[in-house]
């Protein structure tokens, strides 16, 4: 049941709580010249959706008073004179204030109302046919820079590993646990189809949890499949086997629930969190930690999904994905095996 | 093939220098003995003196470094499978599915045996019959007393009517009055023609065994029936046998 919800929960959790979009962030105005040009302005920063305007203020302590309590996040003093200085002499000066406790918000207000700003500006800039050159930005794929594109990925990624590497694990040192294991092996039962029935039902949890990631990135978050449904699924199939047979790995090497919880807590979901891209970008990462971020399968699973469900290409743009993930599947299957059959003799 | 089963089919176990070694140290040292159908066999040890071991290369879990032995007639390095269908297994921990009611328990260790649907219902009807256990039926197993889990993973382990049933130390941790019901079990499998080969520490459980043998760092120091090695030995009881022998143990008990 746990493990059914979870990947909803984390879903609305990086969807609405954890976004670092900015949406309806209160703003308090410094504008003493209430004039054409700074009312223009006003109205679409409250017009976006990033911002809410909610407060006029007529001096600097009454601004440091909001951002106090609590009451804004971003300030806009507008100069004295404004709409007459733009006419003038072609400029004016806006002050933002941001409340800088969050800094990545901060950045992301700053840049949204910056953004506004400047569009303003372009338009008056036509009107008056002034011959400046406008860079035209466009953002590919994810023109809205929703970050539900790329956290869907990383928590499909993050709830596979969850789920087949950790549960898995958990579920046959149980057994060994219990004692259970050890009657099952004098059984007539081949060690190995106890094992299968051990990994099946987490398989087909796995499953399950990529259909209810997959409904509710598309009809909750708006997300789209560009890509193949069946690409995108068959891709998962391979993550979900290489973290099955993560899962067979930790199992053979630990005796209790409670080393196999760390070490698949420990070695798998923080790696997954922090190396594979899913929450900082790989390419910022300092040079060592990019190599070790090789070894996560998560990271090739995450650039996969990516590019086939948000760029939309096909399975043959991510050949090297895929290959990594089969040569990592195919190599701790074989350890775990071989480490399997040892631990019998 | 099927003449040659017939013969040794008196002998149910049959080992001949059997020797485990684990790098450098052998926990089993060329231990050969044979046991006839129908017979409790007790094996008897310190702690560390290697009756595990040899346990588990008996059951097929564990494979022998050298040495010969068969099991219901079938080779433990050749047929290993074979072995695993012929014999029940009940560890030091009763292992039973603790989350799963008492019938499930018989139903799922029943179908893993390979025995039917109807086989099972009517052998657990009978079963619950006889242990008296109708009213704990449905129970979860983690709710039983400690004894009635005993009894139950006993129960389980000859539930498909092996040939042999190894038992490791299967009374540790209970008092005596239920310890004398197990062993009370254990005889009604040997009447229905079941094997029973048992580890135990508990002296005066050797006593109810038809013959006994004491291992000691690996070797089968002595091998005869209680009364026999009480002559033998010339002690009073089980016990002092047992004390003797073990005196000569060089290694450290673990």
């Amino acid at each position: 049941m746990i493990l059914l919800l979870m990947p909803v929960i984390q879903i609305v959790l990086f969807g609405f709580a954890l976004s670092t979009e900015v949406k309806d962030t209160q703003v308090v105005v410094l504008a003493n010249s209430n004039d054409d040009a700074t009312q223009r302005i006003i109205d679409r920063i409250d017009a976006s959706e990033y911002f809410d305007v909610v407060g006029y203020v007529h001096n600097p302590k009454e601004i440091n008073a909001a951002f106090r309590d609590g009451k804004a996040k971003l300030a806009m003093v507008f100069e004295n004179n404004f709409s007459e200085n733009l006419k003038t002499d072609g400029t004016a000066h806006i002050q933002l204030l941001a409340d800088a406790t969050d800094p990545n918000a901060a950045t992301s207000f700053i840049f949204y109302a910056s953004n506004i700003i400047s569009n303003y500006q372009q338009d008056i800039s036509t009107q008056t046919s002034s011959g400046l050159i406008q860079p035209e930005v466009k953002m590919l794929y994810n023109p809205q820079l929703k970050s539900a594109f790329n956290f869907v990925p990383g928590v499909l990624g993050m709830i596979m590993m969850l789920i087949c590497a950790m549960m898995t694990s958990i579920a046959i040192v149980r057994e060994k646990e219990m004692g259970t294991m050890e009657i099952l092996l004098v059984s007539p039962m081949k060690p190995i189809y106890t094992m299968l029935s051990k990994i099946a039902p987490y398989f087909v949890l796995s499953i399950i949890n990529f259909a209810t990631i997959m409904m509710l990135s598309v009809f909750v978050l708006k997300v789209p499949i560009a890509g193949s449904f069946i690409s995108l699924f068959v891709v998962s199939l391979l993550y979900i086997f290489v973290a099955l047979s993560l899962g067979l790995l930790v199992s053979t090497i630990t005796n209790s629930q409670l080393a196999a919880m760390m070490v698949s807590g420990m070695g798998f979901m923080i790696p997954v969190m922090l190396l594979s891209g899913m929450i900082f970008p790989i390419e910022n990462m300092p040079g060592f930690l990019q190599v070790i971020s090789n070894i996560v399968p998560a990271r090739w699973y995450i650039d996969a999904v990516k590019t086939i469900m948000i760029k939309g290409l096909s399975i043959g743009d991510v050949l090297k994905d895929v290959g990594v993930l089969v040569l990592m599947g195919t190599v701790l299957v074989t350890i775990s095996l071989k480490l399997f059959k040892v631990r019998l003799e | 093939m099927n003449e040659i089963k017939d013969i040794d089919s008196e002998k149910v176990i049959v080992t001949e220098n059997l020797t485990k070694r684990f790098g450098d140290f052998t926990a089993v040292d060329n231990i050969s003995f044979e046991v006839k159908r129908g017979e409790i066999f007790g094996f008897l040890g310190a702690n560390g003196a290697g009756k595990t071991t040899a346990m588990r290369m008996l059951c097929g879990l564990s494979i022998p470094t050298s040495g010969k032995g068969t099991v219901a007639g079938y080779d433990i390095f050749k047929e290993p499978e074979m072995v695993k269908k012929s014999i029940g297994y009940m560890s030091q921990r009763f292992s039973m599915y603790e989350d799963l009611k008492v019938w499930e328990n018989l139903e799922l260790f029943g179908g893993i045996y390979g025995m039917h649907d109807k086989e099972i219902k009517t052998k657990t009807d009978e079963l619950m019959d006889r242990l008296n256990f109708e009213k704990e039926r449905d129970q979860l197993v983690k709710s039983l007393p400690l004894g009635f889990k005993q009894k139950l993973a006993f129960s389980v382990s000859i539930f498909h009517h092996p040939q042999v049933v190894f038992l490791d130390e299967p009374t540790g941790g209970v008092d005596p009055i239920t310890r004398r019901r197990f062993w009370e079990m254990i005889y009604d499998a040997t009447a229905s023609g079941i094997t029973v080969f048992v580890t135990t520490h508990y002296m005066d459980e050797a006593e109810y065994c038809d013959r006994v043998s004491i291992m000691v760092d690996g070797r089968i120091e002595a091998l005869d029936s209680p009364e026999n090695l009480k002559k033998t030995y010339n002690a009073k009881n089980m016990d002092e046998v047992f004390q003797q022998l073990a005196r000569k143990s060089k290694r450290k008990a673990d």
